[in-house]
Order: C-alpha cells, then structure tokens, then sequence
C-alpha cells in the first residue's frame, strides 16, 4: 500500500469511529459544531505571546476523547502528520523577533521562540478540536448541522459530493499510478509529462464522471435542490453541552488560570 | 397500459465528433417484454439506452414512451417512467448513506416522513439490502452497490426498467442473486448485455445491434442458435449452448 491509500483509509476509520455510541456521539451534530467554533475563536483570540494561558484549554480536548472513548494515540499521530504546516508558518519567527522577553535563570528568550510556541499550541488545540468533532459527529452530521445552521446549501452539497466522490477519485489515482509504476522499472518517481498526463487524465474521467452523476440525478427529479431528511433535533442535553463549554471557554479566555495559580502559591509562600 | 410500450421509429444518432451511434433504428416493445440489447462493444447499445431518458435526442427520427414521443419538454415524465439502472453503480449512488439515496428521488417527488420512509424501505426490502441503510455507499461491495442503485429505481416506481450491464464485474453468487430478482420483477425490461447466459435467463426476445443498425429482432433461443448472425455481429453463443468442455458434447 502506499501513502495515498494509507491516509485516505484513515479518514474511512474516522468515519466509524463516528458510528460509535457515547453520550458524546449522541449530542445534535450542531451543539458540538458550535462548541468546537467557539474552542476556536476562544484559541486563537489571544494575542501572540501567550502560551500559559493555553494550558487550560486542553481540558477540552482531554474531557472529549476520554468521554467519547476516542483513541488517542490514533489523533495524536493525525494532528503530527499535518503538523509540518504550523511549523513552516511559525519557524521564521524565532529569526525575524529577536528581542529578548522572558528570562529563565540567564537564559534569554526572545519574542519569535514565544510566538513559536503559541504557534504551535493553538495549531494543536484548534486540529484536535477539529478531528474530535468529525471522530464524534462523521462528516455527513457535520454537514447536516452546517445547512441547519443556515450555511448556503450550494456550499454543503460541495463539501457532500466532495466527501462522496473523494474516495472514488483516489482510487482511480491509484490505479493510474500503478499502472504506471509497473511500467516504469527504474524510476521511482514520475517525470514531470507524465504527471500533467495523468492528472489531465484524472480531469478528464471526472468530467464524464461528472456528468454521469448528473444524468443519474435528474433521472430521479433532481431539480436543483437537495433535500436533506432531517432528523436532528436540539434538546436540553445539547444545549448544557454547548453552554457548560461555552462559559468554561469565557473564563479560561479571561482570566491566565496559570499565572493566578501561580500568584495564589507566591501568596501562600 | 399503453405506458409501458417503448418505441424507436427510424432513429439516427451522431456524436458531436462525427462518430455514427445510432443508424436507422426501428422496434417496438410492448408491455411486460423483457429484451435483451446485444452486441459488441460500440455497436450503439449504450447510445440506445441513453435516447431512452432523454439524455441523448435524436439526430433523426425518435423514440416513444407510452403515447409521448420524447422531447425536451417531457423529460419529467419520461424519466419518472423510465427507471435507468447504470453500469457503474458508483455514478449512481451519490448520497451520503443508502438511505438518503434511495429516499432521493422520492424526496424531489414531493413525498415526505412516514410515506418517504415506507416507499425506501419498501424498495430496500424488494432488493433485500434493508440491513445497509445506514451505511455509507462507498463502502458496500459492488454486489450491494448494485442491488442499491437498482433499490434506487425501484423507489420511483417506474414502469420500464432499463440496465446496462447489470451483471458485470459481480461474482457468481451475486450475479445469480440479481438474476433471481431481476426475475420477479413484472417491470418492461430492457437490458444491455454481453452477459447472454443472464440474457437467455430474463429474456424472451433480444434485439442484435451491429454498428447502429439491428441485424437481429426475435426470440432470443432463435437468434443465438443463428451462429451466422452471431458471426457477423462479432457476437458467440452463450457459455451454456457451447461443448462441454470435458465431454465434448453440445447440447444442440
């Protein structure tokens, strides 16, 4: 198997770990859709040097992958594959603000290895907050809520036929790449005419693909419109889950639980 | 009930790239038939099929359903009473669970909750895969995927059925299951095949296309003894009308 087919089965496993049953899994797709934008907004609101304050906030993510019986190590290793991002964005900071902040013992530390840091931490609060929400809801449940929640269908139905067809694509890639591989004995990878090749290949099938799926739809009535079963419904449950989050995340954001403690200890002391 | 007849009266098809699909076409299947479509690979059966709901029109001449001939302006109806199963499921299925798929087109016929749910499961049952409905369709084997995307049709009640290829890339078991079923149905048939085993199971005619024209209309057990017309169609007899490979008998 290669690289492809290893990461697209992932996001297969993601899907049945959303068939799980917790308490979790239960709640209406949209109060844990809210609540995770909230995490978000909550996150990345705070200015560039902040670490401290941050430790918190993972609470969240610790409270809903134990609860939701979610595995861990499999997040974790998900978070880090995409994690060469958040490093690239943050890695010049260190060189560009070279003024010297904090000082442990002699140690000076400038600004850049601060906001690097926060860089990192939000990327990792803000992705597993993502993945969580897809593991405990499935992508489908995340688009039901997003069209209930009054994001243009136009918009949904992309992301649906994108989440369907997906699969679909990439398997053909494969299949294509396969091919290929099997014919071209030494080299490991493709020049660069083979590549606009195969991918002008892949647009073209998609595009008769395209098409059929269309002829498919308007044979069954399609008329522009998808219409979703809607089947969520908000109770009292969703609504404790969102609001209990949603004032921990106000306190957290407002008060430096960390530097408080810290205080109280100096106090003490 | 007149609606189930399907007619082709004199029909002509060109691709835009100058490709002749269709060259003077002409049969009339009445209600009830099952017709096997066969022929070579681009002897015109999928151009054919696609005339049928409209998705291709005519260059010349056309086609009837029941008492309309086809045209753009009925392509509503045409298309509620025409049931197209394709040859690859995957085009067909694009919901995100079986569920939703079949409920789609009922949904756009205005049905709604109890009556959408009964008319799902109702088809979903038929094809026996009520088990998959919560599943996402990719990730059925193509045997299910098949019975789904036939499920699909179903739940538009449709009066004529139309299939290319419903038994390829299915496994023996899979392909004698659909057959079973394909049996029961008391829907007008018509299939587009290289399967002429299955053809000789569900069909009691067969119409013989070769290079857009028909070279053979009648009862199928007649035309595929005709080794001649097989020949010259680029076709060969069932499996089944064969020597035994071991005894070297034929059963004709």
């Amino acid at each position: 198997m290669n690289n492809i087919t290893k990461n697209y089965m992932d996001i297969r496993y993601m899907d049945i770990m959303a068939s799980g049953d917790s308490l979790l899994h239960r709640l209406d797709p949209r109060a844990k859709l809210i609540t995770t934008l909230l995490f978000i907004v909550a996150v990345i609101s705070f200015d560039r040097y902040t670490i401290l304050a941050f430790i918190p906030f993972f609470i969240y993510p610790i409270v809903l992958i134990s609860a939701g019986g979610l595995p861990a190590g499999y997040l974790l290793k998900k978070i880090l594959w995409v994690s060469p991002f958040a490093v690239l964005v943050g890695i010049f900071n260190p060189v560009m603000d070279r003024e010297i902040i904090y000082h442990i013992g002699s140690i000076g530390i400038s600004g850049g290895w601060i906001s690097f840091f926060s860089i990192l931490m939000r990327f990792l609060l803000t992705v597993s907050a993502a993945l969580i929400l897809i593991a405990l809801t499935g992508f489908n449940a995340v688009c039901q809520a997003l069209t209930r929640l009054g994001v243009p269908r136009p918009f949904v139905v992309q992301l649906l036929f994108f989440y369907r067809y997906i699969f679909v694509l990439v398997d053909e890639a494969e299949r294509m790449e396969m091919a290929r591989s099997l014919r071209s004995f030494n080299s490991r990878s493709m020049d660069f005419r083979t590549f606009i090749s195969i991918i002008g290949h892949l647009l073209l099938r998609s595009l008769d693909r395209a098409e059929r799926i269309y002829l498919a739809m308007r044979s069954r009535g399609f008329d522009g419109n998808i219409r979703m079963i809607k089947t969520i419904k908000l109770g009292w449950k969703d609504l404790t889950f969102v609001a209990g989050w949603a004032i921990l995340f106000i306190v957290f954001r407002m008060n430096n639980i960390p530097m408080r403690l810290g205080d109280i200890v100096m106090e003490v002391f | 009930m007149s609606h189930h007849i399907v007619e082709a009266i004199d029909l002509y098809y060109t691709y835009p790239d100058g490709t002749v699909g269709l060259n003077g076409v002409s049969f009339r299947i009445t209600h009830g038939e099952s017709v096997a479509l066969i022929g070579e690979n681009g002897a015109g059966k999928s151009t054919l099929l696609l005339h049928m709901n409209g998705y291709l029109s005519a260059t010349r001449g056309g086609i009837r359903i029941g008492d309309y001939l086809v045209s753009p302006n009925i392509l509503n109806t045409v298309r509620r009473s025409v049931g197209m199963v394709f040859q690859n499921s995957d085009d067909q299925l694009f919901m995100p669970t079986v569920f939703e798929d079949v409920a789609f087109g009922p949904m756009n016929l205005g049905l709604e909750r109890e009556e959408l749910n009964n008319k799902v499961m109702q088809a979903l049952e038929t094809v026996d895969a009520a088990h998959l409905k919560n599943r996402p369709p990719y990730r059925l084997s193509h045997g299910e995927k098949r019975s789904v995307a036939i499920a699909t049709v179903l739940a538009m009640s449709p009066d004529i059925l139309v299939m290319d290829e419903p038994t390829s890339s299915l496994d023996p078991m899979s392909r004698a299951r659909l057959i079973k079923l394909l049996k029961t149905f008391h829907h007008t048939k018509i299939i587009a095949t290289h399967d002429l085993d299955m053809a000789m199971d569900l069909c009691e005619r067969a119409i013989v296309l070769h290079q857009g024209r028909i070279t053979g209309d009648g009862p199928i057990i007649k035309l595929l003894q005709d080794e001649e017309l097989l020949h010259r169609s680029r076709l060969e007899k069932p499996l089944r009308m064969q020597g035994c490979p071991i005894c070297g008998s034929s059963i004709n």
